[in-house]
């Protein structure tokens, strides 16, 4: 088969397995495993062949007009570099594992025959945005993420936190895509074509009239997908719905595809200094303002969920100083370590029976109860502080290279400003992001109190899968040196000043949050806190949709617990307050749009109710008075009627003569 | 002799029948009322006729048939009235008010309890 | 010649024959007044055979002395017997009878005086000047009736035949006591009212009974 072939097979298996999925889920249960795993692992397979065809090589371009749509065509195109290719392979192999592991999370999930078809739709669609060619079915995959993203957040539908997180997670990224969709119009109009090789070389040859309105509208998508400052409310929300979801969205998915889609447009957005700017600021403000928020959340998947939030917002600054090579290398390797890290979290409230970090700090010995996540969570966090050798260390300083260039002026592409400012705030949010790290790790598995419950072994496809993910996490920073051949050719190895730099500011915030927790982890025993409520021996689902519900009556609020023995409230000091809330952002949102909305709805039913209804009432009303007055006419009296016959044949003949006359008379 | 004096008469005369049969309550008089307005008609005919000096001498013809056809008329008419009378017990035309929207509903039975069994034997009587 | 003959006659000065004309439409017009507002149901159909033998003699002034004589004969003769025997066989009250206008009488007398004034003011303004010569040869004698009727009319004659025979057999179906036993023909006979007025009942029990007997 020619690599073109293999290449659409990679998101069409997907596709063609949710569809078998949910036509068969019902009807025939057995196959709803096989059809779920099997062609996401395919899928996963092939876009390795894709990618050692491809071999960092020249872009393979390729289409096909399904029929003409007018002045600006669009074409089922592929348009696969290496960008494509490797980032082909992460979404692969993260949705692969998710598939496997969620065959033993969801084992008794009465849903898992749709769940598992919406996995795979969405994996498909992510795979439809890195393989495609063309912005206008790039758009498509990018929608039906969406869609998917709402399903799947809301598969605890009867919680109505995930009821209001799916809402949100859709709205949100709604709100992104308007802006989006006008800017994926102008640019077409301005280059004249969907095609990224087009658009492409419309910008190389200056053919683009309005680069920065264009690309200030692409950001507003971009910011509402992968969760930017400041549309990033819905992802911490998005955390009410079961946790290989969440490992599938901010690792692989959804989130990657805002970022990658800066990244095969970067050359549009480096035209536009001014777009530059912006894209360094919101991703400063992102990376600061999460890693404080990290700090501050007390439920395990929050953390993971704003660390989330804290890496993209390193990818936005890769790409906001030009390095698209950096950029994507980050998402690779943090596409690795955070699956592991939500699905090893998965392992966790299963085995504590809580999402609450406050009461995991009060449990002894969970280390030993689940040693599978224990170990790769512990590989996982390294990685995610960015402590050598691991993944992470080797991704976050090829972004601090790229800032410092540009900071120093040796970069072409963009601004010094943004260079500083995406340097500055990526070495503040290394100190939070090892601060964060270290605190989940210590809270989570050095808890000190009652023996954590035991339920047993956990199912052999969830830690299986925890290992797979911990070996890229290890030891994917050493492909370091070859990834620029597949790149753009920048180089992406650390230099010493940056890796002097970022890991000690990674180890000063460590050591302090260590010291921070000797001191207030002697309050914990003095202060018994944590109800752990979910079922012990249910299913891992189960005990997680309990563990969210559960979790504001326990605790007092969905993000943070009145835990005075938090190392973060000592860190923090009065700005934990602030933090644990998002920095309020979702109650000025509240203030900005949700109030005048609901108020303008109020007014609108007012109106249907009070006005327009009145008119629609009002005529029945007079209608029948009407007819009631007719029927009082129908007597049956068979003289009545002949009298008003003629009455009116009189009538008639009268206004015909008169009308001949005056007519014969004029 | 002036045209307007027969035409006047059969106006008048069809008026004075318009008003009987719009009037009488019992149904012969009414069809006594029809038979004015038939002969103010024949009337006219007679006279334009006259005037016209018509070599087919159409009015007349036209009045003689109308005079059969109104005997014909009568005789089933009075068949009718009969017959409603035998089944009422009235032959007055503002009681036959069956086809009037009552208080019950349409299919509620009139002031005559046996009306619909009537009926009835009616149909299986011309079966 | 109408009109030339029309300027030398004016409404003030009468014929002979319109003043026998006007006396005896008078006549009529009293009679079928009284018709249609008499209170006594068989001085009705008494007062028509007035009006009706009025306008017998209005079409002898016209020169048609066999439709005259028809009508003389037909409606004079038998039709007003007909309807005096409906009155009778209806059981019609003998003397005044209070109820004999409904209380439509009133939109009665608008409608037909507006209709009277409009069809009146029709007629003159159309007729005013318009004269029938009446002394040319006899338009309706029996002879020229009897001519032209078997000459050019004999066609809808015979058709009219054919529906004077559907009436009869309709007037007898009608009229027929739907086929009862002679045995209870006088029961029914005497009581028509109560008949009409019984319950279903009964009417059932009749209706089984007579299905027993067939």
């Amino acid at each position: 088969m020619t690599t073109t072939t293999l290449a659409v097979l990679v998101p069409l298996l997907p596709f063609l397995g949710a569809a078998a999925g949910l036509l068969l889920g019902r009807t025939a249960p057995g196959f709803v495993r096989p059809l779920a795993v099997l062609p996401t692992l395919a899928a996963a397979v092939l876009a390795v062949v894709v990618a050692v065809r491809q071999d960092g090589g020249k872009a393979i371009d390729a289409s096909t007009q399904l029929t003409p749509t007018g002045s600006v065509p669009i074409d089922l195109a592929l348009h696969i570099d290496g960008f494509a290719a490797l980032t082909a392979i992460l979404v692969g192999v993260v949705a692969s594992c998710v598939q496997i592991y969620s065959t033993g999370y969801l084992r008794d999930d009465p849903r898992y025959p749709s769940y598992a078809a919406l996995v795979s739709l969405f994996t498909s669609a992510m795979l439809l945005v890195v393989y495609s060619g063309d912005l206008m079915v790039l758009l498509v995959g990018w929608e039906i993420m969406g869609i998917c993203s709402y399903f799947l957040v809301g598969h605890y539908w009867e919680t109505p936190e995930a009821r209001a997180a799916s809402l949100k997670a859709f709205l949100v990224t709604k709100l992104g895509d308007v802006p989006f969709l006008i800017g994926l119009f102008a640019l077409a109009a301005d280059a004249g074509t969907f095609r990224i090789t087009g658009i492409l070389g419309a910008v190389a040859a200056d053919a683009v009239e309005h680069p920065t309105l264009i690309a200030l509208l692409l950001l507003a998508g971009v910011a509402g997908k992968s969760a930017q400052f400041p549309l990033h409310t819905w992802l911490p929300d998005a955390m009410a719905g079961p946790t290989p979801v969440s490992a599938l969205i901010h690792a692989a998915t959804m989130v990657a595809a805002g970022i990658y889609f800066v990244a095969r447009l970067l050359p549009l957005f480096a035209a536009s200094a001014a777009a530059m700017t912006v894209l360094a600021v919101m991703a400063a403000v992102t990376m600061v303002g999460s890693g404080l928020a990290a700090l501050a959340q007390d439920d395990i998947k929050r953390v993971l969920a704003y660390s989330t939030i804290g890496q993209l917002g390193y990818m936005s600054g890769a790409l906001a100083v030009g390095d698209r090579g950096a950029a994507v290398f980050h998402l690779l390797s943090h596409g690795a370590f955070k699956a592991l890290l939500f699905l090893a979290a998965g392992v966790i409230i299963h085995a504590a029976g809580t999402n609450s970090l406050a009461a995991m700090s009060r449990m002894s010995g969970l280390s030993k109860r689940v040693p599978d996540a224990y170990w790769t969570m512990t590989v996982a966090l390294l990685a995610l502080a960015a402590i050598p050798p691991f993944a992470g260390f080797f991704s976050k300083e090829a972004v601090l290279v790229a800032a410092e260039h540009t900071a120093l002026g040796d970069s072409e592409t963009a601004p010094v400003t943004a260079g500083w400012f995406v340097l500055v705030a990526a070495l503040l949010t290394a100190v939070l992001t090892a601060a964060y790290a270290i605190r989940l790790w210590l809270l989570t598995f050095r808890g000190r109190g009652a023996e954590a419950p035991d339920h047993g072994r956990q199912p052999l496809s969830m830690t299986t899968v925890l290992w797979v993910l911990a070996v890229p996490s290890l030891a994917f920073g050493l492909t370091a040196g070859r990834l620029p051949r597949w790149f753009d050719g920048h180089a992406l190895t650390p230099t010493l000043t940056t890796a002097v730099l970022g890991t000690g500011v990674a180890l000063v915030g460590g050591l302090v949050t260590y010291g921070a927790w000797r001191h207030s982890t002697a309050l914990a025993a003095r202060l018994p806190l944590g109800a752990v409520a979910a079922h012990p021996d249910a299913e891992p689902a189960v005990s997680e949709a309990e563990a969210i519900a559960t979790h504001t009556p326990a605790y007092g609020d969905i993000a943070a617990a009145h835990d005075p023995a938090d190392p973060a409230r000592l860190l923090l000091g009065p700005l934990h307050r602030h933090a644990a809330a998002g920095f309020h952002v979702d109650a000025l949102y509240t203030v900005l749009f949700v109030r005048p909305v609901r108020a303008a709805a109020q007014l609108v039913r007012f109106l249907d109710r009070e006005v327009v209804d009145t008119y629609v009432r009002g005529s029945g009303t007079g209608t029948r008075w009407l007819g009631t007055a007719v029927r009082r006419a129908q007597t049956g009296n068979v003289q009545t009627y002949l009298s008003a016959l003629l009455a009116g044949s009189v009538v008639l003949a009268i206004a015909a003569v008169v009308l001949s006359n005056v007519n014969a008379g004029s | 002799m002036h045209l307007a004096y027969p035409a006047v008469l059969a106006v008048l005369l069809f008026s004075i029948g318009l008003y009987g049969v719009l009037a009488r309550r019992n149904a012969i008089l009414v069809l006594m009322s029809v038979e004015l307005m038939l002969n103010a008609v024949n009337l006219n005919l007679v006279a334009f006729d006259v005037w016209l000096r018509d070599t087919l001498h159409a009015g007349q013809a036209l009045t003689l048939f109308i005079i059969a056809i109104a005997a014909a008329e009568i005789g089933i008419g009075l068949a009718i009235v009969l017959m409603v009378y035998r089944n009422r017990g009235s032959s007055d035309v503002d009681r036959l008010r069956d086809t009037a929207e009552t208080a019950h509903g349409p299919d509620a039975p009139g002031p005559h309890g046996g009306t619909s069994t009537d009926r009835e034997e009616k149909a299986e009587a011309t079966a | 010649m109408t009109f030339a003959a029309a300027a030398t006659h004016g409404f003030l000065s009468p014929a002979g024959v319109e003043i026998a004309f006007l006396l005896v439409g008078v006549v009529t017009l009293g009679a079928a007044v009284i018709t249609v507002t008499t209170r006594q149901l068989v001085h009705a159909a008494l007062w028509l055979v007035v009006a009706l033998g009025g306008l017998a003699v209005e079409y002898l002034l016209l020169t048609a002395e066999f439709i005259a004589w028809v009508q003389v004969l037909i409606y004079v003769g038998s039709v007003v017997v007909l309807l005096l025997f409906g009155l009778m066989l209806t059981k019609a009250p003998i003397g005044r009878s209070p109820d004999a206008d409904s209380g439509n009488r009133w939109v009665a007398l608008a409608v037909a005086a507006v209709a009277a004034a409009s069809l009146v003011w029709v007629v003159v303004d159309a007729f005013r000047t318009t004269w029938i010569d009446l002394d040319g040869p006899a338009q309706g004698s029996t002879k020229v009736s009897g001519e032209i009727l078997f000459r050019h009319w004999v066609l809808p004659f015979e058709a009219l035949s054919v529906l004077l025979l559907a009436a009869l057999i309709g007037a007898i179906v009608l009229s027929r006591r739907d086929g009862e036993e002679p045995g209870k023909v006088p029961a029914s006979r005497t009581a028509p009212a109560a008949r009409g007025g019984k319950d279903s009942s009964s009417g059932r029990a009749d209706r089984s009974a007579r299905e027993g007997n067939s």
